[in-house]
């Protein structure tokens, strides 16, 4: 295939914003994505789920309309499509029904979204504990709920929508542990006012909140949750900053502690990254077109720094006005005047965040888990282990991941990462933007030794 | 664990999960269908052989490997249901060629 | 700070020194660079090997051999040292020959290597495809695969447990380790010792020995020693776990004891450049597949890169400043291999504060003359 102008990395908002806005300027223009169908994690099954939207609600069936669109641009759409491993230039290395494949492009904008926090808890790994991200991708691509009342544990506003979606559609809560710190909502307060101007979004959280207390026992100031049971949960203990333990019946329990950017693909081409000490979390440091430290390669959407789904779709349309630019497609200052409104609403989605950020800040415990948790979910590896370790030496999280295999596991370190992180700041007394973020070396996915060798050709090394 | 809110419609397909015929409809994931089953797990760990199931349903776990078709180690929730697919829960360490 | 030796660099070399040296009772510092400095330690395959290697320098030959030699007692001594199991299996090691002109070099390498030894006994074999499938019933070579040269007393070992056991064992051997911190001088105290700077830190010491990989050229220079190294990368494959099936190492292809497969290694030399080539995975992969094909359907979970410390000739450099008395320098790849003898010969040498004459050979004057055409 001749170099493409441009490669998309993912097909949710900030993807299909940007690609869509590539067939506008005539851009030839590929997005690869590792789901089945268009929508990325908010949009999951959008094209599918129509028997859901009253469920699911407005800001859900929204995506429909972008996916018909994105899928009707003329855009070369590759679905179920990994990519593992992107080199400078560009060459993109992708696996797509089991076979290996070289995509060339002159730019690239990673889409890749955003995964939820990891949050490690002793039994976090038990068959029945889930993330709330991953009941609601349930509830979309699948039109299921939990079978029994479930247990939800966590902070922000997606637990909440989420409860709200289940109760909507018939399931039961069985209780709904905040763990928001109590006292929060005072450092959030000063960020209140340029929050109202935004948007309706703040006053949407209050009724799903207010439905939620008349429907559910609604239990605030949870600061340790534990999972017990043989093979999968039995039962639930937590305890709140002011009470006792509680131990209760629990089949299913999901958690959610807010959602980080996925920056495992700008971190294999070592785009420089810096810690958002709002966010928790590395972040790619990007222009105002979303232009990463390396030359043509941009990053849109809450992959730059968690922003929300419609932020995405902007900065996925500003990562193209300078492609295009860069591409002679279009001129400097044509693309100056096409920003400018693109920025005035992006001001106005990203004017609620520094108050949900505030207000919805992980309790320390998220970082700081007990000893016997586990941390690494593949290897298994607990805290305690990595926090012996931690404090001989003065060993940063690669050496770390050396000695006890934290990190080496099928998830690259995505589930481990930032514990990791954490643990050895604290053993160490030094700040997570000090302490840095494992090596991520390819491939980005799991891809098998017989299509790499199928990309050798017999002049190599 | 999970269940599905409405009756299968036209369309509906069959899968195999260890040999026990499943209900699943077009569209849907692996591990969603895996979920719904009276024994809702993918792995034992290779680790530990501890039981783990599909936790993320994003593709950043890698708690729902299972066999495929004859293939070990895939993300079922990445993987589509496709009518006669067969599912088996990955013990352990996979073998060499499986 | 006082120490009576500081070592400079704390990986493979440097750690197994002063892990060696604190088993001496020999008050000892060893000093870490950063998180994410180049590490050949980080990167190495595994293999504790004699086989084939030494052509040319008889004295390495020596040195690995007894090296080798030394390992059984070593990782076990180790393993009490530090309560860490290093996994290390004399199980044999194979060279596998795909083709019959690769299986009559292995043979005559080998035998120029025994020719050079002198007398001894013939302590490797060549195996031809039907006594391969015989020592390993269960694997399926490919069908290039027409047989191996076999040594029984090669073997492997987990080169990232070996690292973490012997900076334990250096600390519970009452040596102390300071990570995180580059040493930038070392000079003369002006009374025979010296003073190691690094952070914003200084520590004296009567010795020093630096084994600081590919930072070793600029701090041996500040001693009086011109050492001529150069980076040379290797790439390593790693895959998922799989059920026990390859209980004796190749070269290129070994399983460990957690059931990955690894599968090395290339050679390039593109400078001080870690990054992974998609080319050399594609190329590793094809590789161990024509060896083992069944290998096909296993997924690749990390590809890395690490930098060999080379010299010219490629052996080791082991030094003693002669404008610097007390000031060591020990520079190699192989560090895995080599701990054993680092950690007894080496370490007892710098105890007692002189190079015993079988390492005269490694003196880096050898690369003062001109070489022989």
């Amino acid at each position: 295939m001749s170099r493409l102008d441009l490669l998309i990395v993912g097909a949710g908002p900030a993807g299909m914003a940007a690609a869509l806005a590539a067939r506008r300027h005539g851009l030839e223009v590929m997005v690869i994505d590792d789901q089945p169908t268009p929508g990325g994690q908010i949009w999951r099954s959008v094209e599918q789920a129509a028997r859901r939207d009253d469920i699911l609600g407005p800001s859900y069936v929204e995506g429909r309309a972008v996916a018909e669109a994105f899928r009707a641009s003329g855009v070369i759409y590759q679905p179920g499509a990994q990519l593992w491993q992107l080199e400078p230039g560009f060459r993109a290395f992708v696996s797509r029904n089991r076979q290996a494949q070289v995509i060339e492009a002159k730019a690239v904008i990673l889409a890749t979204g955003a995964q939820e926090r990891p949050v490690p808890f002793p039994g976090w790994t038990l068959p029945g504990v889930l993330t709330v991200g991953a009941a609601q991708i349930l509830l979309k691509n699948a039109g299921q709920i939990p079978a029994g009342p479930v247990w939800i544990a966590g902070s922000g506003p997606l637990p909440l929508l989420y409860a709200v979606q289940l109760l909507r559609a018939g399931g039961q809560v069985a209780g709904y542990l905040d763990t928001t710190p109590a006292g929060q909502w005072r450092a959030a307060l000063r960020h209140l006012p340029r929050a109202l101007c935004a948007s309706g979004d703040l006053a949407k959280g209050l009724s799903w909140a207010a439905m939620l207390r008349r429907k559910a026992p609604v239990i605030r100031g949870v600061i340790e949750i534990e999972a017990l049971g043989d093979g999968r949960i039995e039962t639930l203990r937590y305890r709140t900053a002011d009470r006792a333990t509680a131990t209760v019946e629990a089949n299913t329990l999901l958690v959610h502690e807010g959602v980080v950017p996925n920056i495992h693909a700008a971190l294999s081409l070592d785009c420089t990254v810096a810690w958002d000490p709002a966010q928790d979390c590395y972040a790619p440091i990007v222009d105002r077109w979303g232009e990463s430290s390396q030359v043509d390669l941009f990053v849109a959407g809450d992959g730059a720094g968690i922003a929300g789904a419609k932020a995405a779709q902007l900065r996925g349309e500003l990562a193209t006005l300078r492609v295009a630019v860069k591409l002679g497609s279009t001129s400097e200052d044509a693309a100056a005047v096409a920003a400018r409104p693109i920025r005035r609403k992006l001001d106005r989605e990203l004017a609620v965040r520094p108050f949900l950020d505030a207000l919805f800040r992980p309790r320390p415990q998220v970082f700081a888990p007990a000893d016997k948790t586990i941390v690494c979910r593949c290897e298994e590896i607990t805290a305690g282990e990595i926090r012996a370790l931690a404090s001989v030496g003065r060993p940063g999280p690669n050496q770390i991941k050396a000695a006890t295999r934290a990190g080496m596991g099928p998830c690259q370190g995505r589930q481990c990462g930032y514990t990791v992180t954490r643990i050895v700041g604290a053993a160490q007394n030094r700040p997570p933007a000090e302490v840095g973020f494992f090596h991520i070396r390819p491939p980005l996915k799991p891809v098998t030794l017989g299509e790499l060798a199928a990309l050798h050709q017999p002049a190599a090394p | 664990m999970f269940r599905k809110l409405h009756e299968p419609e036209a369309g509906a397909l069959t899968i195999d999960i260890d040999g026990v015929p499943a209900m699943a409809e077009p569209g849907e994931s692996v591990a969603a269908v895996l979920l719904r089953q009276a024994e809702p797990w993918s792995r034992l760990t290779p680790v530990s052989q501890s039981k783990r199931a599909p936790y993320c349903m994003m593709g950043v776990c890698f708690d729902c490997l299972a066999d495929v078709d004859g293939i070990a180690s895939v993300q079922t929730c990445l993987r589509p249901v496709c009518d006669g697919m067969r599912v088996a829960r990955q013990i352990g360490k996979r073998t060499i060629g499986s | 700070m006082r120490a009576d030796v500081v070592v400079i660099g704390a990986g493979v070399v440097g750690a197994a020194i002063a892990y060696g040296l604190a088993t001496r009772n020999v008050r000892v510092l060893a000093i870490d660079g950063g998180d994410r400095d180049f590490r050949a330690a980080n990167a190495n395959f595994g293999l504790v090997w004699q086989q084939g290697k030494g052509l040319d320098m008889p004295a390495y030959q020596q040195l690995t051999r007894g090296s080798v030699e030394l390992w059984p007692n070593f990782s076990a001594e180790l393993a009490d040292a530090s309560a860490i199991d290093v996994h290390y299996d004399r199980s044999g090691g194979l060279s596998i020959c795909l083709s019959e002109a690769e299986f009559e070099t292995q043979r005559t390498t080998l035998l120029r290597l025994h020719n050079q030894l002198g007398g001894a006994e013939a302590d490797w074999e060549m195996l031809d495809r039907s006594a391969l499938v015989r020592l390993l019933p269960t694997v399926e070579f490919g069908p290039d695969v027409v047989g191996a040269s076999y040594g029984p007393d090669d073997g492997q070992t987990n080169p990232l447990r070996l690292l973490s056991a012997l900076h334990a064992g250096l600390l519970r051997r009452g040596g102390a380790l300071r990570g995180g911190s580059t040493v930038h001088a070392v000079h003369s105290d002006g009374s025979g010792g010296f003073t190691i700077e690094f952070g914003s830190e200084r520590v004296s010491a009567a010795r020093v020995v630096i084994a600081a990989g590919l930072g070793s050229k600029a701090l041996a220079a500040q001693v009086g020693l011109d050492i001529p190294i150069r980076p040379q990368r290797g790439q390593i494959l790693v895959t998922e776990r799989l059920a026990p099936f390859l209980p004796i190492p190749m070269q290129g292809l070994r399983q460990t004891r957690e059931g990955t497969v690894m599968i090395g290694s290339t050679r390039d030399d593109p400078g001080f450049d870690n990054s992974t080539t998609v080319e050399a995975g594609a190329w590793l992969s094809a590789r161990a597949l024509r060896r083992v094909p069944a290998l096909r359907d296993t997924m690749l979970v990390r590809q890395w890169a690490g930098l060999r410390v080379l010299t010219p000739d490629e052996y080791p450099i082991y030094a003693e400043s002669q404008s610097h008395p007390g000031a060591f320098v020990a520079v190699c790849h192989s560090g895995v291999t080599l701990a054993a003898a680092h950690a007894a010969l080496l370490a007892e040498a710098i105890a007692a504060g002189r190079l015993p004459p079988s390492l005269d050979a490694f003196h880096q004057r050898r690369f003062d003359v001109p070489q022989a055409a």
